[in-house]
């Protein structure tokens, strides 16, 4: 990488993009320039680091110094000291919040140490502009063995060999999909790059397409090469600007080096790709649902087979995978099948990226081997429950997953085991939730997702995913019977039986998983009217403690329904038939005079 | 034999490749219920796409439920129809239906016919153990044909199949998400707003009464019911084929007699036949045909070739919103309905010697776009119409069962003269291929003055989408084009914007799959085409049954002439029975 002494990466990820990382940007170049060091250091816009707890990142190379929560003001300091001094400026330098200690090197850190990356391997170490960044780290020597060295046919075995399971949820293994479309024979075919990515709190596919799009662009070449297409599509959703533009730079620049078009390489081999939007329905991240959304249609899917393998994009064999299923397929033509084969478990070769979401110290974009346990993704790269409260549940495989509990925790993560926990792998979406959070709640909100999410065509999800939603806002509005319970268990045995889709399949995922590791708190709802987690507002009272009470009136004058009387310093009581429950005097109170039961 | 073996519920089957589990089960006599699916083989249609989830099946190593009706039968596959797991799907789905659908049965224009009523019966559903209570609503949608109450429809999505494959109209699609989807016009528009031709075929694949026709039947006993009106009632030719299968008769059984009896016995003052202005259509259209071809052998440039029907209302409104470029090629005579009405309301109110707003004119017809077609401006007086009422096939059974009438115990009775005196040549409008047979058999004579020496066009007729024939006037060859179903159609006339390469100089277009046979007013086929067959046979029986056979020498069109309108394409033929296009822009 060029000639300077010193490389300052910023990470360009959308969330601390939006934490002003652009700001930090400019003020650095600035401070370079008033430091007369442009010649020595140079400023990078990088792809996400993953420890979007801490963004913006700032990270300097050759030294691996590892810059947390940065602000643009913060760049003059930072080059004055740490460019032009040579001494770390430790106040932005990250601390173990359990033993306190300074750690600058991003490997020494807890986030980092488990984690292995692979398709991530470039995000937050190259500027996803820059294809020659990409090229300086092995970026196009896996479609130039392919092309000279291999025939498709090794292509596809070296994949199969790999054992790489598709990473958008289904976990069908990719070689056998590109095998199928390579099987049939048509003028024309597709290779479809799968980045709808719709999961609530997901952003691994973003991630990939914001930091290192040139590998995406190189594994579908390789997938055209392998399954005998000319064509590929990225199917992405209009709401990812940033990925959109870096992706159009991308496939612009991979054109103007020969890596797209015609004659790839002087080999003869042809390959384009053109993108299409979606409008962000979860549904079309469904591979029929998709095709039909990408051909003008509505977003819906229809009955398999046949399979787009068979009959796809325009009716051609078309063959679609997900984005960090591509991203991988550089990395395991070059190191090899064995090397792949060798990381996670048998059943589950490689990596996975998650995003850590909820209650949860490090929030943020993970990548490890499959077959790590949900403690060591929780506790140990997660860094433990915020607060110092207690773990209750996590949520994996987004809206169509299940809730995991204290028991799952030592589960190796891999397709089948978490299939078996009543969970899925999904797209890598993880929710994590504490003793504060109400599960029957938790079960209606991913309902009230897929309700929203359905398309409609099928009778089970259309109106079924409705009822279920129904049913439990009568549960958590404190009118539950245990007749409902076992009509919960019906539906739910229907609409995973009948539906047409994934997104119907698993719809009931949630509610199933909580009845089964949470009846307890069903039952509560139900039979004592109660809501122990007391985020339920119909089962809960706010009530004024008689020996706490100082009479300070300032419960009294937030309540917006004027439902708390009493005279100054003296008791005040609420009106219980007035009180909406919305909880001001409680957070208002200083005395801890109010308590929710 | 490269037939697939397949096993449903421990009984071996072999089904061609292709097959679906559905037909292996019907093969072996085995029952799946069935709710969106529809197969109409004949018209190309089958709505496969396995939305409503009533059919599913166990297939052995498949982890859920497969539609029958779409799931491939694959060979070697093993399939349970009746296991515990099925038969609690099937059920529950159902419930999931009737969760959100309006319980009106007892008010609901489909009751006994609805599809999904039979379902929950042949289930057994005596109530719906289905918490939540949350309905999905939308607005009504009126038309003088069509009413649309999507509060009803179980997104089947069998009439959005219907409009835009086989009709490819594409007034219908799919809209919004999840429990608020439905088929409806972009942008929730009312149907008159869009290219909507009011075919119903909608109407006819409609399982439910969410697709009903704009019942006039009380309208109709209202004006019948008024002793200072005169009504009078004209039925067209498809509906006496059908009628009787409202009534238990097979399909196909020809009730025209008892028919005419027993709309005189419901009270019409006079029973005529649309068959008389279908002969009266022929004496305009063919001499309009033979006046443009004798222009165009001239040599005479920009005659506006091939020469179109335009009998049925569906298919002019269709060209009128979706080929507005070639709105001058139609033949410009008035469909038989509305040459019915501008006589009986000219020729026969002076007959009778009262005043025309004094006159009700009633159409039973077997099409809905008929009641559009009345209702079009320029076929009406200082705000009169010239058909007053339009119904259809089906509320004229309805009408019948409301009089208490036995249709089997009547008499047959005739037509009244004169407009109900008609040939073989009207009787044949009411099939595909019917409309030019019948032109052709008159333009021959008129053109080679020489008798016909066989009546039969058989070249002409049948059942396929597109037909072209070439006809032997004594030596003028003719290239006929005949096309049903509205797709059907809009591949030929895509074909005339392209340069006519097969010079057709006649198009016979019917807007709905085997012609007026199979309108949207016709007693529900329920996917059964063979029905529409039936009725095609029997249409060509009644024809071969008439002592007069051609237009042309119907006695009673002839006196219309001689006394009234003088010649064909006089001019006050033109201004009683000839009309003009424009072009319509819709969504």
């Amino acid at each position: 990488m060029a000639n300077y002494k010193m490389q300052m990466l910023v990470c360009g990820g959308t969330g601390c993009k939006s934490a002003e990382a652009d700001g930090i940007v400019t003020n650095l170049e600035k401070a370079i320039v008033a430091n007369n060091i442009s010649d020595e250091v140079q400023v990078l816009t990088t792809g996400c680091f993953g420890f979007c707890e801490k963004g913006p990142v700032v990270k300097i190379l050759p030294d691996n110094t590892f810059y947390v929560q940065v602000v643009p003001e913060d760049a003059e300091e930072l080059v004055a000291e740490h460019c032009v001094k040579g001494r770390k400026v430790e106040r932005l330098l990250y601390v173990n919040p359990d033993t306190k200690e300074i750690i600058s090197d991003s490997k020494d850190m807890d986030f980092y140490k488990k984690q292995m990356r692979i398709a991530l391997r470039n995000c937050g170490l190259i500027d996803p502009d820059v294809i020659d960044d990409y090229i300086a780290r092995d970026g196009y020597q896996a479609i130039g063995r392919a092309l000279t060295e291999m025939t498709p046919e090794d292509v596809i075995d070296v994949i199969k060999d790999s054992g790489l399971r598709g990473r958008g949820g289904g976990g069908f293994p990719t070689g056998l999909k590109w095998q199928f479309a390579a099987g049939y024979d048509a003028d024309q075919k597709y290779v479809i790059c799968n980045a709808d990515e719709g999961d609530p709190g997901a952003f691994m596919d973003r991630s990939i397409l914001e930091g290192d799009p040139h590998s995406v662009i190189e594994a579908m070449a390789i997938c055209g090469y392998a399954i005998g297409a000319s064509q590929g599509r990225v199917y992405i959703r209009a709401e990812y600007p940033l990925a959109i533009k870096r992706l159009e730079k991308a496939i612009s620049d991979a054109r103007d080096y020969g890596l797209l078009g015609q004659d790839i390489m002087g080999t003869g081999f042809e390959f384009d790709i053109e993108l299409t939007y979606g409008a962000g329905a979860f549904v079309c991240g469904e591979e029929t649902a998709l095709i039909h959304s990408m051909e003008g249609e509505r977003g819906e899917p229809t009955t398999k087979p046949p399979f787009p393998a068979e009959s796809g994009y325009w009716g051609k064999p078309t063959n679609v995978n997900n984005v960090e299923t591509f991203a991988n397929v550089p990395a395991i033509l070059l190191k090899g099948a064995d090397w792949y084969s060798r990381i996670g478990t048998e059943r589950s070769t490689g990596t996975k990226v998650f995003a850590l979401a909820g209650k949860i110290n490090n929030v943020g974009l993970i990548e490890v081997p499959m077959g790590t346990t949900l403690r060591e993704v929780i506790y140990d790269i997660g860094g433990g429950i915020k607060d110092g409260k207690k773990f209750k549940a996590v949520q994996t495989g987004g809206p169509s997953g299940g809730c995991l509990t204290e028991k799952d925790l030592d589960t190796p993560i891999d397709f089948d085991n978490l299939i078996a926990a009543g969970s899925m792998m999904g797209s890598g979406g993880m929710i994590v939730m504490d003793e504060d959070d109400c599960m029957p709640a938790i079960a209606k909100f991913y309902l009230e997702f897929t309700v929203e999410e359905s398309c409609g065509k099928c009778t089970p999800c259309r109106v079924g995913t409705k009822r279920l939603h129904e049913l439990l806002e009568v549960i958590v509005d404190g009118k539950g019977e245990m007749k409902h319970i076992d009509e919960l268990k019906r539906l739910s045995r229907t609409i995973k039986s009948a539906s047409l889709c994934g997104l119907g399949q698993t719809a009931p995922n949630p509610i199933l998983s909580t009845l089964d590791a949470f009846y307890d708190e069903y039952l509560a709802h139900i039979n004592d009217k109660k809501c122990p987690a007391g985020q339920c507002t119909s089962l809960l009272s706010y009530y004024i403690l008689e020996d706490k009470c100082i009479g300070c009136t300032a419960c009294a004058r937030v309540c917006p329904v004027n439902c708390i009387s009493g005279e100054v310093k003296k008791l005040h009581v609420i009106d219980q038939e007035t009180c909406i429950k919305c909880g001001a005097c409680y957070d208002t109170c200083k005395f801890a005079a109010i308590e929710k039961r | 034999m490269s037939d697939i073996r397949i096993v449903i519920d421990g009984k071996e089957v072999f089904v061609p490749k292709g097959s679906t589990i559905l037909d292996g089960a019907k093969k072996l006599g085995i029952t799946i219920p069935t709710l969106c699916h529809l197969d109409l083989h004949d018209t190309k249609m089958v709505n496969q796409t396995a939305s409503c989830r009533v059919c599913v099946v166990e297939v052995e190593g498949r982890g859920n439920l497969a539609p029958s009706c779409a799931t491939p039968a694959l060979d070697g596959m093993v399939v349970r129809t009746n296991t515990m797991r099925v038969l609690e799907t099937r059920k529950t789905v159902t419930e999931l239906i009737l969760s959100d659908h309006p319980k009106d049965c007892l008010t609901c224009s489909q009751s006994g016919e609805c599809e999904l009523q039979d379902l929950a019966e042949m289930i057994g559903i005596r109530d719906i153990n289905i918490t939540g209570n949350e309905m999905s609503t939308y607005k009504k949608d009126y038309s003088t044909s069509i009413i649309r109450d999507m509060d009803k429809c179980i997104m089947c999505r069998r009439c959005e199949t219907m409009c835009n494959n086989v009709q490819e109209v594409g007034a219908l699609s799919g809209i919004n998400r999840g429990f608020n989807a439905v088929v409806s016009p972009a942008f929730e528009l009312p149907l008159t707003e869009t290219v909507c031709t009011h075919c119903g075929q909608c109407v006819a694949v409609c399982p439910v009464g969410a697709l009903s026709e704009n019942d006039h039947t009380w309208k109709v006993v209202e004006a019948l019911a008024n002793p200072e009106k005169t009504v009078i009632v004209q039925v067209a030719p498809a509906v006496r084929v059908a009628l009787g299968e409202e009534f238990g008769h097979a399909p196909g059984t020809i009730i025209t007699g008892k028919m005419v009896t027993a709309l005189k016995q419901i009270g019409f003052d006079q029973v005529f036949d649309t068959d008389f202005a279908a002969d009266l259509t022929i004496m305009e259209e063919g001499t309009e045909l033979l006046g443009r071809l004798g222009r165009f052998l001239a040599g005479e440039k920009d005659v506006p070739l091939p020469i179109l029907t335009s009998c049925c209302p569906a298919w002019v409104n269709f060209v009128e919103s979706q080929f507005p470029d070639l709105i001058d090629i139609p033949s410009s005579a008035k469909s038989p309905q509305q040459m019915f009405g501008a006589v009986a309301k000219s020729y026969y109110a002076d007959i009778l010697k009262i005043d025309r707003k004094d006159l009700v004119v009633v159409s039973v017809m077997p099409c809905l776009a008929k009641k559009y077609e009345a209702d079009r401006v320029e076929f009406s007086v200082d705000g009169n119409p010239d058909v007053d009422l339009v119904i259809s096939t089906r509320e004229l059974a309805h009408l019948i069962e409301q009089v208490n009438i036995d249709i089997d115990e009547l008499e047959d009775s005739e037509f009244d003269k004169p407009l109900g005196v008609s040939t073989g040549a009207g009787v044949i409008f009411g099939s595909t291929g019917g409309v030019i047979e019948a032109a052709l058999r008159t333009a021959y004579e008129v053109h080679v003055k020489k008798p016909l020496p066989k009546i039969d066009f058989e070249q002409l007729r049948g059942f396929e989408g597109v037909r072209a024939a070439e006809v032997d006037f004594d030596g003028l060859k003719l290239n006929i084009g005949i096309a049903h179903g509205l797709g059907n159609a809009k591949a030929l006339l895509t074909e005339i914007r392209n340069g006519n390469p097969r010079n057709f100089h006649a198009i016979e277009v019917m807007a709905c799959p085997g012609g007026c046979i199979g309108g949207g007013g016709q007693p529900y086929h329920h996917g059964d085409s063979s029905i529409i067959k039936k009725r095609m046979d029997a249409i060509y029986q009644i024809d071969q049954d008439m002592p007069i056979r051609k237009s042309h020498e119907n006695e009673a069109v002839m006196e219309l002439y001689d006394k009234y309108l003088g010649e064909p394409m006089s001019h006050k033929a033109h201004d009683l029975l000839h009309t003009h296009y424009s072009q319509k822009d819709k969504a």
